[in-house]
């Protein structure tokens, strides 16, 4: 939400993919954010992941809820369509624009207010729809907006700026996200940019709902001393169980691993997930596995990131409801109308 | 014993049943095999909200003359309910008649003497001929339809060719159906001849009509009108609009290989169903909700963005008894003002009134146009008389030359060729922007959808100028829409008047009856039916044409008359309500007696006057 367009001016030899777009191309407004703001990071890192993947900036379309991590859109892909909906309401409104036009690619961008408290009911049936789409939470535990009140991400104890503590025991949109069903679950931190863009670049690939929890520190009110969402705590306690490399489907990347320390998973795209395994015996295709792993690390005190699921073969909302390959919003009269013969025909059975 | 009622093809007929007791299926074709007579029927099913056991009505008015609305009154009550007995009895008119199960005596304090009273021991006839409980029910109903059929000369040929029709594909039930039928009949044969006064005679007054309920109708519009998106949440008397639109689509909509031309969600609740709608309807589908009054309250948040962002949407409200829970199995028009106002803010929505199924089709379809040429929610309201209940009307129709109006969407040639896109820009002074898809161009084209405040092209801004700017907009796109609503409908009295009466919707087909009524006992009354809001300026001009206006709504405050007197142009002290609202169709008795009341009084009020 910004006056300020940035300017289009570029260095001539800045790099470019293989559409011929550089990274200003993926680029959107200034952000308003305060300086600092883990979101921004995210933008960053969305940035990154659609140049890499060669995607046309048109054929995204961006959706967020109300709060600070919903105003992002406006700062990346300037070239797509963008709708900043109603405050926890996101999912409903991309459950309906998918439907409209399978052949876009869906952004949800969303906050910890808007999708564990006010909108937890939404964002939890979109994943169980199985909606085609990337999910990105920008987890800060607070309402930033509104000025440093709990979310219902907070953990329980966790102290606020003005050192209230947090009665409440948290949501964990991931646990969450697995009970769900959701078939590509993951967590990552604004401040592992290495990570995240690997992340979203598989979750953007993925077919089906894709989540993915980032946790991103608030600045201006949860970076404190006290908090279990700052920089440093998450730092300190970050857990990944994998090192994530995302390959697109088209040329074979052949390295060397140690035997045993390596999974690749082939999404339904032909794309690759190789995953380098920091945990022992971590198997990002079993979900009760996933849930159990992230609640023995919890309640150790550890934040897990990394790929926590993915279902490679994984169906989508569109495929179950057998829905038309044209997509719908191209189909006109002749198409839809069944025509005055046919209401003749009904006009008969109802006499 | 006072006298009897003798009527042909003009009378009523109650049924009083349990609900969950297999009589509706005996009801219908009770009704049908008059209307196959050619004689018109209208019939309503009064239901509670509930499965089994409770009490519930159905009403048929059988009307040469076509008066389908309900009279008021009864001439004939077929008592099957103990439960509601007294109420029931109580409820006939002098000289009607009461039909009842006498297996079991009933003390005479139980009847009237105003009343004739016929007795067939249906249970006991049922509990010889069937050892099977569920059969003894089940064939008590259509063995009354017999004795009827025999009482008031309904042709048997026409209920045995309607049990055929009615259990085809479940052939085994078809003989003992007719058998019960005929048991029915031959018993009043015998042992009841000539007992009721009520007569139906063959004659051709039904032509082509159809009969269909309203929510069948409107689904059928969203299928003409070319909705391939639809999100709801279950609710009374809505569901099945959604329903019946899948049922359609599932004969309709499916392409060659199998694959749908349509998504159908079941929402999590009504919020989520509007914002699938708004969500399609933002990426260019053609999409809507079907949901009754508690959905509508839940609906406001996001009807407000689909007013100020302008995505287009339709919405059927099939209306019933509020607030609250209210009465869900009930008739209302109580959503008048929250739906022409829904949402916080300054916000006005574009409302269409039918008057009954045929409208139902006719501005289903519609409503999508004008979503995607208004760029805004459309209403469509119906209600539960209209939604759930089968009407007798002409059939439905539809002109293939007809195209769908996707109103100002700009396309990948008109960005290319350089034609200036501000999303919320007025080019053509309607107050209508163009809008672009998503994904329609890669440079040009793409904005901000938000439901804050921005300016001409999207862009965000808190200026005031700018706000005000764009709010000024929207009024003009709303006058905008006027010419492009269905226009009210005038009608002149047979004499000059200087009263005048508007009605709309469900409240039509008694208010027709009424006029009729009226006209007899010499008040005459010019009439204007509404069917949309805004109003058009005819409507204004109706009202100053004339002294006093009656105007028949079904709610407790008047909720029209409000939004009347909202234009600013309307004299108070003109508009004189008339409302019925306890859950029932409004009757032609009850607004041939209340106008009749209040020209009495307006008289001695002009009598005081003078005399003063």
């Amino acid at each position: 939400m910004t006056y300020i367009t940035k300017p289009k001016m570029h260095h001539p030899k800045l790099a470019q993919n293989s559409l011929g777009f550089t990274h200003r191309d993926y680029e959107g407004k200034v952000s308003t954010l305060c300086a600092g703001c883990g979101h921004d990071s995210i933008s960053a890192a969305l940035i990154h992941a659609f140049y890499e993947l060669n995607i046309e900036p048109h054929r995204v379309a961006k959706l967020s809820g109300i709060g600070c991590s919903s105003k992002t859109p406006d700062y990346f892909l300037g070239q797509s369509h963008g709708f900043n909906s109603v405050h926890g309401r996101m999912p409903s409104v991309m459950t309906g624009a998918n439907l409209a036009n399978r052949d876009l690619i869906y952004l949800g961008v969303s906050g910890d207010g808007d999708s564990a408290s006010i909108g937890l009911g939404q964002f939890a049936h979109c994943l169980r729809r199985g909606v085609n789409m990337t999910y990105i939470v920008e987890n800060n535990g607070v309402y930033g907006l509104t000025k440093g009140q709990f979310s219902a991400t907070a953990d329980k104890g966790s102290q606020s700026k003005k050192g209230a503590g947090n009665q409440d025991a948290p949501i964990d949109l991931v646990g969450v996200a697995l009970l769900m069903g959701a078939s590509f679950v993951g967590r990552s931190f604004s401040g592992d940019k290495k990570q995240l863009v690997e992340l979203i670049k598989g979750a953007i690939a993925h077919r089906g709902a894709a989540f993915i929890d980032c946790i991103s520190p608030c600045v201006a009110f949860n970076n404190h001393p006290g908090s279990t969402k700052s920089f440093d705590y998450v730092r300190e306690h970050n857990e990944a169980v994998n090192a994530i490399e995302f390959i697109e489907s088209k040329p074979e990347i052949k390295t060397e691993y140690d035997p045993g320390t390596v999974t690749s998973v082939r999404q339904h795209d032909g794309s690759v997930l190789r995953l380098r395994k920091l945990a022992a015996d971590y198997d990002p295709t079993d979900r009760n596995a996933a849930l159990s792993f992230l609640h023995r690390q919890q309640a150790a005190g550890e934040v897990v990131t990394g790929l926590l699921y993915v279902e490679p073969e994984s169906e989508d909302l569109i495929e179950r409801m057998s829905v038309a390959k044209t997509p719908l919003n191209q189909l006109g009269e002749t198409e839809l109308c069944p025509g005055s013969l046919t209401l003749e025909k009904i006009n008969a059975e109802l006499r | 014993m006072s006298g009897r009622i003798e009527r042909t093809n003009d009378f009523v007929v109650l049924f009083a049943n349990v609900n969950g007791s297999g009589s509706a299926s005996a009801n219908r074709i009770f009704t049908r095999s008059m209307i196959r007579m050619g004689v018109p029927v209208g019939s309503r099913n009064i239901f509670p909200s509930n499965i089994q056991g409770l009490p519930t009505w159905y009403e048929v008015r059988v009307s040469e003359a076509g008066h389908l609305g309900r009279r008021g009154g009864v001439d004939l009550m077929v008592a099957m309910n103990p439960q509601t007995w007294d109420k029931d009895v109580k409820s006939i008119d002098a000289g009607g008649y009461l039909f009842y199960d006498s297996s079991k005596p009933l003390p005479p304090s139980k009847f009237r003497d105003d009343i004739n009273v016929v007795g067939m021991p249906l249970t006991e006839i049922c509990n010889k001929q069937y050892s099977d409980p569920r059969q003894r029910q089940l064939f008590k109903n259509i063995m009354y339809v017999g004795a009827l059929s025999q009482l008031l000369n309904i042709e048997p040929e026409a209920v045995e060719k309607l049990i055929g029709e009615l259990y085809k594909g479940k052939d085994k039930l078809i003989a003992p159906n007719l058998q019960a039928f005929h048991i029915g009949r031959d018993y009043a044969e015998k042992n009841l001849k000539d007992s009721i006064g009520l007569k139906v005679k063959r004659t051709d007054c039904v032509g082509d009509k159809i009969l269909i309920e309203g929510n069948d109708a409107a689904a059928l519009g969203a299928i003409y009108g070319g909705a391939t998106v639809a999100a709801w949440y279950p609710i009374t008397p809505s569901t099945s609009l959604a329903e019946a639109f899948q049922k359609y689509c599932r004969r309709y909509r499916v392409d060659a290989d199998g694959k749908n031309k349509f998504a159908i969600i079941q929402a999590e609740d009504e919020l989520a169903a509007i914002g699938t709608v708004i969500g399609a309807a933002w990426n260019g589908a053609r999409a809507f909700t079907a949901t009754a009054g508690p959905g509508i309250s839940l609906m406001q948040e996001f009807i407000g963005l689909s007013y100020f962002a302008e995505i287009p949407a339709v919405i059927f409200d099939v209306q019933r008894g509020g607030p609250s829970t209210g009465m869900p199995t009930r008739t209302q028009q109580s959503d008048i003002l929250v739906c022409a106002y829904a949402s916080h803010g300054d916000t006005r929505h574009i409302l269409l009134f039918p008057e009954d199924p045929r409208e139902c089709f006719e501005f289903g379809a519609k409503a999508f146009d004008l979503a995607d040429r208004l760029q805004t929610p459309i209403f469509v309201m119906s209600d539960l008389d209209i939604g759930m209940n089968e009407w007798l009307v002409k059939p439905l129709a539809w002109d293939d030359k007809q195209k769908f109006d996707r109103g100002k969407v700009m396309k990948f040639e008109d960005l290319e060729a350089g034609r200036d896109f501000g999303r919320y820009l007025d080019v053509d002074g309607d107050g209508i922007p163009f809008r672009t898809y998503p994904g329609t161009h890669p440079t040009k084209g793409s904005y901000f959808t938000r439901g804050t405040s921005r300016d001409r092209y999207a862009r965000y801004s808190e200026e005031g100028a700018v706000y005000v700017d764009n709010m000024e907009r929207l009024l003009k796109k709303f006058e905008t829409a006027k010419k492009l609503l269905p226009a009210p409908i005038r009608r002149n009295a047979r004499e000059a008047t200087k009263f005048g009466a508007i009605y709309f919707g469900s409240t039509t087909v008694a208010m027709d009856e009424a006029i009729g009524s009226l006209e007899k006992t010499c008040v005459r009354l010019y009439t204007l039916r509404l069917r949309a809001y805004p109003f058009a300026d005819e409507v204004l001009d109706f009202i100053r044409d004339h002294e006093r206006v009656f105007l028949v709504e079904q709610n407790r405050d008047a909720q029209m008359r409000t939004l009347l007197l909202d234009t600013g142009r309307v004299d108070p002290a003109r508009i004189v309500s008339i409302l019925h609202y306890d859950g029932t169709p409004i009757t032609a008795n009850f607004i041939v007696s209340d106008i009749g009341r209040r020209m009495q009084e307006l008289g001695r009020a002009a009598i005081r006057v003078v005399a003063s």
